[in-house]
């Protein structure tokens, strides 16, 4: 089989600080056979969504394609003019973005923006597209196909709209499709499902992509052969199944060891004292109504204590009320209902009635290091401020402090004058650390710590985590999207649902079944690092948000739901003999029975 | 540091020169500016005269050097007045919401919707025509606008994570104001500086040609172009000259608040 698609000697420049160019993407050289799917994998700086982007012809602000060949067919992408590389983009080499949400027009019917490529390029006259554009709906498995073009972006969900992006890339039938980390913003059971439509449409309709991705079992889902990049340059090409089974090179190795984090025993005995303990707490947004409860509620009775020297994991889909939850503790928003209790004083609702020493042993570190750091002030000065604000430190003191929090966190002190746009993404979610130690806190909030960082840099970050917790004595409310990183930190978890919460189980009994079918659906979506997961993997509906439901909120959407029941009465709390506390109206019996064992946990 | 372009490079020359010229110019004008030196009215550009000379024969080159004094610095007054009340209320509005941002918000977009130039006659005409009220009126005139954007760049501000941390860390609003969010604020409130500072130029000159500005034997710009608008007709450079210099002075600040590096991009990349 000829290469369909051929690069050689790629090599990309940015101007470099002290002068000169330098490379980001250097000669990087693959083909890609007609019908094929190519995975470009790498950690964040490793130039796979510069090489995706070259593809095109193109370039971002700073950049040039300096060297090397891309053969689309018969064209030399390089050698094309201005107009010739507008005919190329989005009719034969079409590009899926991350965010699709962003790639959209508020504004436009989602039909209008699906055909306009073809229109654009003249391929098709407009009540062909649309046909086609319904075809494709119909394709990748979109509800309603014939009527969804007559929506608005925001009508849809964000999976949907996902999905939308590819018939909107595959309309003008491209000779490349482009596909930059489609599925990673996405919640993992809405990601299984985008991933079963992007597989069928790419597989049915012959297409050749370039799948471009930082999360290794994904791309085991999609790929045909995968590259690992590090650095600009290529590690290792190899076919899917035997990069898994076979990593030739060390780097590929390392990043294999990191998706899969060791299970770590829990070090804390549940017994220890309360250090938090939380209870009834309901919450929401909006003004509240004449029962005080706000006009959008967002957490409903949620309890929970986490002993001294514990760490609780949080998890659940976006929207569930995680990130409410840690700013409830914080004193931003305050509970409707319920209470929260800190070393067994009760903890006012409200940051400014807090007293300095209670607000001290609180402290919250969030997802995105980029936005939690002032970019107008210097490490030093961002650190210094908790020790002046908590423990009066200044001057000389206040230096060595600062200095000796970097070490905390594994960072030279060369880094305290540079300003946070001047580090990289794990280096400031440890500056953002080294800002809640600097307060000596008993309980850190970790938003989502982890969730922007890529897998190694992660790993580092939960390791730390890890020895701080040790040293100091510290207990964390984890909260994540991300089983296998809760798993390997956590002593205990929550799995929240539409604010309630579904299950309370030690961490080492959150994988044991019979466990909440949430629960055994979130386990089960999470991608495996084998070939062929997806097409085993049971369906997951995607989440519908029910308002005031009389029954479970989570029974359209169970696979084990009881008609009559489930849906018109709201579920007890459960023990289960394993050791964990679940909402639900099936016995252990019946859960044992709709689980069967045979999958693997992952 | 990224570069000026040239433009930007001209531009701020040009201002400079103005500036300077408005502060050295009891030094360098080569007559005072109200004395008559000449029975040739509105004569033409000549060696003695570099541009000309008035409706009563004084030197023209005198008179816009004087001119930059009153158009320049009341400008400059009235918009650092009207930024600093704009911004300080922005900042609180934006850092308290509540009951405070919807109030001033409603209070100050009810004064924006006051044509500029009527509110000034209006203001002008009731309490006399003085400096200290032209530099009130202007003052008061362009807050709401240096409110508005304020507010819309600290309210982006003040939802990102960093705001937050310190809010839950129990910081004041005074400290977040302060040291969180205005920090971060600087280029697009300079920018917006350089606007306000080019209306109040243009609010003020047409006052003054209009009459309820800076009164004779005063002059500032707008006053010269009034005075010797009779001149129009034989093409005199006496109501060209500050024309010019009008022009000139507000192009500039223009061109190089459209070009200062990052500005518009409200980041550090």
């Amino acid at each position: 089989m000829s290469a369909h698609v051929s690069v050689s000697g790629l090599r990309v420049t940015v101007a470099a600080a002290e002068g000169g160019r330098a490379a980001i993407v250097d000669d990087v050289g693959f083909a890609i056979a007609r019908g094929e799917v190519l995975a470009l994998i790498g950690e964040s700086g490793s130039g796979k969504t510069t090489i995706a982007l070259a593809m095109m012809g193109y370039a971002r602000q700073g950049c040039r394609i300096d060297g090397g060949q891309i053969r689309i067919g018969e064209t030399d992408v390089l050698a094309l003019s201005a107009a010739g590389l507008a005919g190329l983009r989005g009719g034969r080499v079409a590009y899926i973005p991350q965010s699709a949400a962003a790639a959209f027009n508020p504004a436009q019917r989602l039909m209008t923006q699906v055909t306009e490529s073809a229109r654009i390029h003249g391929l098709l006259d407009r009540a062909a597209a649309e046909r086609k554009a319904i075809e494709l709906f119909r394709a990748l498995a979109l509800p309603e196909p014939e009527t969804l073009g007559e929506r608005f972006p925001h009508q849809v969900s964000g999976g949907q709209l996902q999905r939308i992006t590819a018939a909107m890339a595959l309309i003008s039938d491209p000779d490349l499709v482009i596909l930059d980390e489609p599925t990673t913003a996405l919640d993992v059971t809405t990601q299984i499902e985008v991933l079963r439509a992007f597989k069928s449409v790419v597989r049915e309709r012959n297409t050749t992509a370039i799948y471009v991705s930082h999360d290794l079992a994904v791309v085991a889902q999609m790929a045909d052969r995968i590259v690992v990049l590090r650095h600009g340059k290529m590690q290792e090409e190899a076919p899917t199944a035997q990069l898994l089974a076979a990593p030739a090179h060390p780097y590929t190795r390392a990043l294999l060891a990191a998706f899969n984090p060791p299970v770590r025993a829990p070090d804390a005995p549940p017994e220890a004292a309360p250090l938090l303990e939380v209870r009834g707490l309901v919450a929401g947004y909006g003004p509240a109504g004449r029962d005080g409860m706000p006009a959008l509620p967002v957490l409903h009775d949620v309890g929970f204590t986490i002993p001294r020297g514990s760490v609780l994991g949080v998890i659940g889909e976006s929207g569930c009320g995680k990130s409410t939850l840690a700013r409830v503790i914080a004193g931003l928003l305050p509970a409707a209902r319920g209470n929260v209790k800190l070393d067994g004083a009760e903890l006012p609702a409200r940051v400014a009635d807090r007293t300095r020493d209670q607000l001290r042993r609180v402290q919250i570190v969030f997802q995105s290091a980029d936005t939690a750091l002032n970019p107008a002030r210097s490490v030093r000065d961002i650190l210094a401020r908790p020790l002046a604000f908590y423990h009066g430190l200044k001057g000389d003191a206040a230096r060595k402090r600062v200095d000796a929090l970097l070490d905390m966190v594994r960072l030279p002190a060369s880094l305290a004058e540079r300003p946070p746009g001047a580090l990289s993404g794990g280096q400031k979610q440890r500056v953002n650390f080294a800002r809640a130690l600097a307060a000596e806190p008993e309980l850190i909030l970790c938003d989502e710590v982890t969730s922007a960082l890529d897998a190694v840099v992660g790993a580092a970050v939960l390791d730390l985590l890890g020895e701080l917790k040790r040293e100091l004595g510290l207990s964390y409310l984890f909260i994540s999207h991300d089983l296998s990183t809760v798993r390997s930190i956590c002593d205990q978890v929550m799995i929240l649902y539409f604010g309630r919460r579904l299950e309370y189980a030690r961490s080492g009994a959150m994988l044991v079944r019979p466990m909440h079918p949430y629960s055994d659906l979130l386990i089960a979506s999470v991608p495996e690092m084998r070939t062929g997961w997806l097409e085993g993997a049971a369906p997951a509906h995607e989440a519908t948000v029910v308002r005031n439901a009389a029954g479970c909120t989570f029974a359209p959407r169970c696979a084990a739901a009881v008609p009559g029941l489930c849906d018109s009465t709201p579920p007890p709390l459960r023990q289960l003999s394993k050791g964990a506390e679940i909402l639900c109206h099936l016995d252990e019996a019946t859960l044992r029975h709709t689980q069967p064992d045979d999958r693997k946990t992952p | 540091m990224r570069r000026l372009s040239p433009v930007a490079v001209v531009a701020l020359l040009v201002i400079l020169a103005w500036a300077v010229a408005a502060i050295l110019a009891p030094l360098i004008a080569p007559f005072p500016p109200g004395r008559i030196v000449t029975r040739d009215t509105l004569a033409d550009i000549s060696a003695r005269f570099p541009l000309g000379s008035d409706y009563l024969g004084r030197d023209m080159l005198s008179r816009v050097l004087h001119g930059a004094r009153y158009t320049m610095g009341i400008a400059l007054v009235s918009t650092t007045l009207a930024c600093l009340m704009g911004v300080t209320l922005g900042l609180t509005a934006a850092a308290r919401g509540g009951w405070f941002d919807m109030t001033a918000s409603r209070i100050l977009d009810a004064m924006i919707s006051v044509p500029s130039l009527l509110a000034a006659l209006v203001v002008v005409s009731s309490l006399g025509s003085s400096i200290p009220v032209l530099i009130g009126a202007a003052a008061v005139i362009y807050t709401p606008g240096a409110y508005r954007l304020s507010r819309a760049v600290a309210v982006n501000i003040a939802a990102m994570d960093f705001v937050t941390v310190a809010r839950a860390r129990g910081e004041g609003t005074l400290y977040i104001i302060a040291a969180e969010i205005l920090p971060n604020m600087i280029l697009p409130v300079l920018t917006d500086f350089g606007l306000r500072f080019v209306f109040v130029v243009l609010l003020l000159t047409g006052m003054s040609f209009l009459g309820l500005g800076i009164q004779p034997p005063a002059a500032d710009w707008g006053t010269l172009v009034r005075e010797n608008i009779e001149g129009l007709s034989y093409g005199a450079p006496a109501v060209i000259m500050p024309a010019l210099a009008i022009a000139t002075l507000t192009i500039s600040v223009n061109a190089l608040i459209d070009r200062i590096p990052g500005a518009g991009q409200g980041d550090s990349r």
